[in-house]
């Protein structure tokens, strides 16, 4: 059994494997098909100041080797999150992370500030880059400036760690992530998804109802792990790697390109029980190759 | 295993399984459908009518996603769960070739199903269109079950896409409108003629939106208790990925893990 505990800035996980935010409910969703506990870190739902409905359906269209979502940050809003959720899931022995979004800074700041006051949430994944809202999101993501506007005024406020999602829809994404960072980020994860359309022939219309969403599985991987190769070797800060990981090999390469740690989304869904495989096919991987330590191989990759 | 940070809301769920389930029979009921039994070693769960699973479809990048179908009957003597599929696509297709032995996983029992009476009723009516006619027969077996006297309402563009109707009979009469007149009367489910002979007092219904619809126009307009169970797109089916939401009363709720089965006075339909 090899080692596989990883930190990211202050804060230490038993394992490199988390879930995606919003493909992983509040990990409630899951506990009849995995056990919590073994999975490094949950990230759960996107959580604005106001509770937002999202997108109208369609939502939804699978893709190949993929799919598309616009479900546009569909939440009660973070008061809820703290009087109903918070409580019933903050005795799961793991890092339970909460990704923080909005349409404004000051909705990013006043969320992080209510999230730093839960004791057992660790760290907030800040996401300045979802595609599918029509203010915020993604616009702050593609800017290295309202990157770092956004990260700093975060930073000013929030306490633990402050992890920062990227998105992949820019020329150069080692220019964000070096702003983010300069900014205080302790950590930065990417990829979110790529934005994407499809269109129905039979109707000559967009499947989704807001024409463009975010491309997810494994269809956007090679894309996401260039990113985190790029990324890595421009930030001195821990990488968390994801876009399209559907087994241990994946995550391996995610590892090897620099990824501290990475995590599983839209795998979820074909498979509930994944993260544990992953986690366990990982192990197994350091072992066969008598590694100690997990640390061994992160941006272990040989060019 | 996990129950000790079970919530209280997740308590009103049934627990869910992952499953490897082995296929006995795959039979064609009519050129494009298909009735799939599977089976497994150890007892299957717990299951309502009205509740769904998502079947694993292997093989192909263009079936990527799991494969939403509604349970059309549980035969506990055989220890096998039926699943009656339309072929339509790729994913369907690829599960009308499963040969006799080989596994399918399988994620079940998923969303609420259909609320059954909870004292007996004579008059129970339930509604079906196209492939949407599957889980009226559990549901049908389960009301008879109970002491209930279903009536069944089942449409079809042709005889050639009328499935099960023996089993149907088993449980309750059965009534077939078609809309080429090839079986039963024609025309569509709300035009049968049995609708102005019995005053029925509850109504389950799936099929094509616009068949529900009308249905939840007639049930709405004699004050009559209606439930109908919808097919949004779905991707995890356990309300994780929020993509099948259905516009409510009470905001987008996921057809997965709120539904499949709605009350018409929930929803924002114009009936």
């Amino acid at each position: 059994m090899a080692d596989l505990n990883v930190n990211i800035g202050e804060l230490k996980f038993k394992n490199p494997v988390m879930t995606a935010s919003g493909t992983f409910g509040y990990g409630e969703e899951f506990s009849d098909f995995v056990d919590l506990e073994r999975i490094g870190g949950i990230i759960v739902k996107g959580t604005t100041i106001h509770k937002r409905e999202g997108n109208p359906y369609p939502r939804m269209a699978e893709t190949p080797s993929g799919m598309l979502n616009a479900v546009g940050l569909q939440n009660k809003g973070v008061d809820y999150f703290v009087k109903e959720i918070y409580p019933r899931i903050k005795n799961i022995n793991t890092n339970i992370i909460v990704n923080v979004s909005g349409s404004s800074i000051e909705d990013y700041v006043q969320t992080a500030e209510i999230i730093n006051e839960l004791v057992n949430i660790p760290a907030i994944e800040l996401n300045i880059s979802c595609p599918n809202v029509k203010q915020g999101g993604m616009t702050f993501g593609v800017s290295p400036v309202a990157s770092a506007k956004v990260v700093k005024a975060v930073r000013s406020v929030y306490k633990k760690t402050l992890i920062v999602k990227l998105t992949p829809n820019v020329t150069d994404v080692a220019e964000i992530a070096r702003a983010v960072e300069a900014n205080g980020a302790d950590s930065v994860s990417l990829i979110n998804t790529l934005l994407g359309m499809a269109i129905d022939v039979e109707k000559q219309c967009p499947v989704l109802s807001t024409i463009t969403g975010g491309l997810s599985g494994p269809a956007v991987k090679p894309i996401a792990l260039r990113m985190v190769w790029q990324v890595a070797n421009a930030v001195k800060i821990p990488v968390i790697g994801l876009g399209g990981i559907m087994n241990w090999k994946d995550a391996v390469e995610f590892l090897l390109a620099g990824a501290t740690a990475i995590q599983i989304g839209t795998a979820n869904f074909i498979d509930p029980s994944v993260t544990t495989k992953v986690i366990d096919g990982i192990n197994d991987y350091l072992d066969r190759r008598n590694y100690k330590s997990v640390k061994d191989i992160i941006g272990a990759l040989s060019v | 295993m996990h129950t000790k940070y079970k919530s209280k809301n997740l308590l009103f769920f049934m627990k869910k399984f992952i499953l490897d389930l082995i296929v006995t029979d795959n039979t064609f009921l009519q050129e494009n459908f298909v009735l799939l039994k599977l089976t497994s070693e150890l007892p299957l769960p717990e299951m309502k009518p009205g509740q769904f699973a998502e079947l694993r479809i292997d093989g192909s990048p263009t079936t990527f996603l799991r494969r939403p179908i509604s349970i059309n009957f549980v035969d506990r003597q055989r220890n096998e769960i039926w699943f009656s599929i339309h072929i339509i696509g790729e994913g369907t297709k690829w599960l009308s070739l499963l040969p006799i032995g080989s596994k399918l996983n399988v994620l079940l029992p998923l969303g609420n199903g259909f609320s059954l009476p909870e004292t007996p009723s004579d008059k129970p009516l339930l509604i079906g269109g196209g492939i949407g006619i599957a889980p009226l027969l559990f549901l049908g077996e389960q009301l008879s079950k109970q002491g209930n006297k279903p009536t069944f309402i089942l449409g079809a563009r042709g005889s050639n896409d009328l499935l099960q109707l023996e089993d149907f009979s088993r449980y309750g009469d059965v009534y077939v409108t078609t809309e080429d007149a090839s079986y039963g009367e024609k025309g569509f489910v709300t035009q049968h003629s049995i609708l102005n002979k019995v005053n029925f007092d509850r109504i389950y219904s799936c099929g094509p939106k616009p068949m529900m619809i009308a249905v939840a126009k007639y049930a709405k307009s004699k004050s009559i208790f209606c439930e109908v169970s919808l097919d949004n797109m779905m991707a995890c089916g356990v309300g994780a990925c929020l993509c099948c939401v259905e516009n409510t009363k009470d905001g987008h709720l996921c057809v997965c893990k709120e539904g499949p089965v709605f009350n018409i006075n929930q929803l924002l339909w114009q009936i």
